[in-house]
């Protein structure tokens, strides 16, 4: 045992209010600007707008305060800045929504549920006080995921919304449950692979350079494969099966270290991607819309045409370097303009620099997560920052992707910023988590609490880890000093 | 598992950056050919969402925008809307469509002009909206308001030039249609207003004085090939002595050519030219047009500016000397008739130049281009388009015209105090429909300032009981009156 000594920590706490207030304010400027550019007036609900959205940040931030002081102070500004810039964004699309008579007022919906998806989080740092708990949860967090995830296949509480069926409907609420299993699966791979890890990077045969698993281990990949095709299949939905397996590969590997899964995961993908290219002829149509999107036969099919995605490109492109400015542009042309293709309207708008600035900042966010991950100490909580964190940045990967022709197009939501209750709601629950292991990752061992050292000192009953005992300060020193190879 | 977690983090780095370099090439590389894809309607909305510039006739506008609270942010106003129409055409955003000065100065009224290019780089600085040029007419308001009223209720078309300029000073053709309603963003509105102009049998779209429709010119060609005859000996003059048959028997057809009133000219086969100019005798100009010859005849009018299609910047359709395969054609076109088509800014281009002492000038609308700050960025400056005659033959015909109007046909057309130089026209049609008035003129004949053409379709309102100089003959005195005080 390693004398504890007391060391004052910085908590990051002041350095979060100063960047809490710039992103606040990116939220509420935006927010006037479009009432400026469009109307001409300062929007009449201004005051109760920027009231809530900064009491929202206020209240998290003084929970973080007394609940988990030690909390990475990046992460609620980068959220808060992104949901501000969506929340101007659809609010300045509810305007010329309403202008020529389409379906409008999206904005104090997606407002009513950044009050819940904040309030998720705040629930989450109050009401958690260690993130371990949840590993208790592994399995019935799988049950719970694939519950979520099929329940859009059951008859009377399914709907089919634009060819997918990846919505239930509650009365007139819709809802896409496959937005929360992500997190419930996040759970359930990390309780499952910290303690599987061992048998799953057990070297098997090496063939070509490769460690390749043992047969009988295939068992979980093969499953998640299997669902993800399911997804593809009956839902229709090509966003989701991608994340979905992508998230699964990803903490695979960062649980046995091992390429091999990583190689096994692409051509199990590569497969059932060319299978289902040749198989439906809606996922042959997006490829072809990909590779071939300014082709005027491709552009005037309908349906399965590029329109969208090239009037999405004509968008960002009339925003150049600069953009047209707030509520100066086109962005209504597009459909789906506040939701699948915001990247489109924010691109027109807000040009390259503002594009740049939001990738940076997601960029950041995820960075955070990773780090979070780096510096906390159980296994666990590692896989479950990597899960949280790369499902944000391959969502957004995929998304912006489709939008810019990376890969195909493929109907998913922007983090945080598109419209969508689910997925604001299930971003923020991950930011909760987020912010809860960071706690966990940042808070100097001696002041943990009264068995915090001891716990820490003893090898970590899952991994077999043994872990140092000199308090961690801050995120730069990692905290893990003995590698298990 | 840090090291994995790690290259997670790097992976999350690659797949962000790859979205950025895939932003900046649509947004950057690739943005300039994304804009100008004729499928980008924002290129269209923009340029009709542009401050742009007036078009001024005088000293006041006739065209401009006016701010309005729609997608456009601008409506285009014509007012007196009718009177210019079929110059300033019209910017309509409903079938995103612009003619006249609206289309062919479109550079400059919408901003985008590369000599505006200097007062863009200021609106980027100073932070104003950008703003387009304005574009200021030769117009002369009274003159066109002449022109209007004498057309009002007959189809026709004015055309006044100054000769020593080439600017157009009237341009007129009736009926006219108001461009306001076609310039409304009223979709429907606008679309009913385009199909009522498509449907009305006056056809108040075609521009009948820049030759949408092209007319026979009748006598007033007699200009044309007295001209040839003229240039082609320089003895001859005014006085010259020429056949003036009561009839004269085409050669290789059964035709005979009489003079108007079945009169003989003067009572004897020859007579002095100036008498069987004003007079306007069938016979001696057939018989001219015969002993010239076709190639005289085409190389002349191509001189004139048969031929060539101009932009005045709208584009003017070239008037067409036909091709003839016999003398009698060859007869029939010297007078006017058979397959010779004229526009009436041609036939007002044959006045100027006479009355240039034998110097054509380019016709032109645009008399100076300027900034939004109503700096001069361009002036339209005299250019010559062609010198078809000798000084001395446009003397002699102006002695012949100047006959034409104080003895001759065209005594309507007389002005006391000013010396009017003419040469009336009533061309056939060919068909059951009535004969066509014309009348081209300048004045004062020994200082001229003004050349007009006037032509009024199927005689106006006169019908069967129209000539040149009856029912043209006033409107030319009236065009004189306001041009000479």
């Amino acid at each position: 045992m390693a004398t504890v000594t007391h060391e004052r920590v910085r908590t990051g706490r002041l350095s979060e209010v100063f960047l809490l207030v710039i992103a606040v304010l990116i939220g509420i400027y935006a927010y006037v600007q479009v009432g400026l550019a469009m109307t001409g007036v300062v929007p009449a609900n201004l005051a109760m707008h920027a009231g809530a959205f900064a009491g929202l940040a206020v209240v998290v931030h003084l929970l973080m305060r007394w609940r988990a002081p030690y909390a990475d102070p990046v992460i609620l500004p980068s959220a808060v800045a992104l949901t501000g810039i969506g929340l101007a964004m659809i609010y300045r699309l509810d305007l010329t929504y309403t202008e020529l008579g389409r379906p409008s007022g999206f904005a104090p919906r997606q407002m009513l549920w950044t009050v819940v998806g904040m309030g998720a989080a705040t629930a989450i740092l109050f009401f958690f006080r260690d993130h371990r708990v949840l590993r208790r949860y592994t399995y019935v967090s799988l049950v719970a995921g694939l519950a979520l995830l099929l329940l859009p296949l059951m008859p009377g509480l399914g709907r089919t919304i634009n060819g997918s069926r990846i919505w239930i409907g509650l009365g007139p609420m819709t809802f896409q449950p496959g937005e929360i299993a992500k997190i419930a699966l996040a759970i359930f791979f990390a309780g499952y692979l910290v303690s599987a890890r061992d048998n799953l990077a057990l070297a098997g045969p090496k063939v070509l350079g490769l460690h390749l698993p043992r047969l009988r281990d295939l068992g979980p990949i093969v499953l998640a494969w299997a669902v993800a095709i399911l997804v593809l299949v009956a839902q229709r939905d090509l966003g989701t099966s991608l994340l979905f397996f992508g998230f699964f590969v990803a903490m695979l590997y960062v649980a046995t270290e091992r390429i091999s899964w990583v190689v096994i995961g692409l051509l199990l993908f590569g497969g059932g991607s060319a299978l289902a290219a040749n198989v439906f002829p809606h996922v042959m149509a997006r490829v072809e819309v990909w590779l071939h999107a300014l082709d005027p036969d491709i552009y005037n099919r309908n349906p399965g045409g590029s329109g969208q995605l090239v009037q999405g490109l004509f968008g960002m492109a009339s925003g150049g370097l600069t953009g047209t400015g707030w509520g100066e542009g086109f962005p209504h042309l597009v459909p789906y303009a506040n939701s699948d293709f915001i990247w489109a309207s924010l691109g027109e708008e807000l040009g390259l620099t503002g594009l740049l600035a939001i990738l940076a900042i997601y960029l950041i966010l995820t960075q955070r997560g990773i780090r979070t991950g780096i510096g906390v100490r159980d296994g666990f909580g590692k896989l479950l920052c990597a899960g949280l964190s790369f499902v944000i940045a391959f969502q957004v990967f995929v998304v912006i992707g489709g939008i810019t022709r990376v890969i195909p197009l493929t109907g998913l939501t922007m983090p945080f910023m598109a419209y969508g209750g689910s997925s604001l709601l299930s971003n923020w629950i991950i930011v909760g988590l987020l912010l809860r292991i960071s706690n966990e990752a940042r808070e100097p061992a001696g002041l943990a609490g009264p068995f915090a050292g001891v716990l820490d000192a003893v090898p970590s009953p899952e991994t077999g880890e043994s872990v140092p005992v000199s308090p961690a300060r801050g995120d730069d020193n990692p905290t893990e000093v003995v590698d298990l190879r | 598992m840090n090291l994995p977690l790690r290259r997670l983090g790097t992976v999350i780095g690659v797949m962000l950056i790859a979205l950025m370099i895939s932003t900046t090439t649509i947004q950057f590389f690739q943005a300039s050919s994304l804009n100008t894809d004729a499928r980008n309607v924002r290129t269209i909305y923009r340029e009709f969402g542009r401050d742009r510039g007036p078009i001024i006739v005088g000293d006041q506008s006739v065209a401009w925008s006016e701010p309005i609270d729609d997608v456009y942010a601008f409506q285009r106003i014509y007012d007196p809307g009718a009177r210019y129409a079929h110059v300033t055409g019209y910017f309509a955003t409903a079938f995103n469509a612009s003619t006249g000065i609206e289309r062919w100065s479109n550079d400059v009224l919408g901003g985008t002009a590369d000599s505006l290019l200097l007062s863009r780089i200021q609106d980027l600085f100073t932070g104003r909206q950008p703003q387009g040029g304005s574009v200021e007419l030769t117009l002369d308001p009274e003159l066109q308001q002449v022109a209007a009223d004498a057309l009002a209720g007959q189809r026709g078309a004015v055309v006044a030039l100054d000769p020593s300029t080439g600017a157009i000073l009237a341009l007129h053709s009736s009926p006219s249609f108001d461009p306001n309603a076609l310039a409304t963003h009223d979709r429907e509105a606008a679309t009913d207003a385009w199909e009522a102009l498509l449907a009305d049998p006056e056809k108040p779209l075609e521009n009948r004085a820049t030759g949408t429709i092209l007319y026979p010119p009748g006598s007033t060609f007699k200009v044309l090939v007295t001209a040839a005859w003229l240039e082609l000996d320089p003895t001859r003059d005014a006085t010259s002595t020429v056949p003036t048959p009561a009839e004269l028997q085409l050669p290789q057809s059964t035709s005979i050519i009489r003079n108007p009133g079945q009169t003989s000219c003067g009572g004897t086969d020859t007579g002095e030219l100036v008498y069987a100019f004003k007079e306007s005798c069938n016979t001696t100009f057939a018989q001219l047009a015969m002993d010239l010859g076709e190639q005289q005849l085409a190389a002349i009018t191509e001189d004139f500016g048969f031929g060539t299609g101009l932009n005045i910047p709208l584009n003017v359709n070239p008037s067409i000397y036909p091709d003839t395969a016999s003398d009698a054609e060859v007869a029939l076109t010297g007078i006017g008739q058979f397959d010779v088509r004229v526009s009436a800014l041609q036939m007002a281009m044959v006045a100027a130049a006479v009355a240039n002492d034998g110097t054509l000038m380019r016709p032109h609308l645009v008399a100076t281009e300027r900034d939004a700050d109503l700096a001069v960025i361009n002036r339209t400056a005299p250019e010559v388009f062609s010198e078809p005659i000798s000084a001395e033959t446009a003397h002699e015909l102006t002695t012949l015209m100047t006959a034409v109007v104080e003895s001759g046909t065209g005594t309507p057309a007389a002005v006391p105090g000013v010396t009017v130089a003419g040469k009336t026209g009533t061309a056939e049609t060919g068909n059951e429909q009535d004969q066509h008035a014309w009348m081209i003129a300048f004045a004062p004949a020994e200082d001229p300032q003004v050349a007009v053409a006037v032509l009024l379709e199927n005689g106006g309102r006169d019908g069967s009981a129209a000539y040149g100089g009856s029912s043209a003959g006033p409107i030319v005195r009236r065009l004189v009156e306001a041009a000479v005080r």
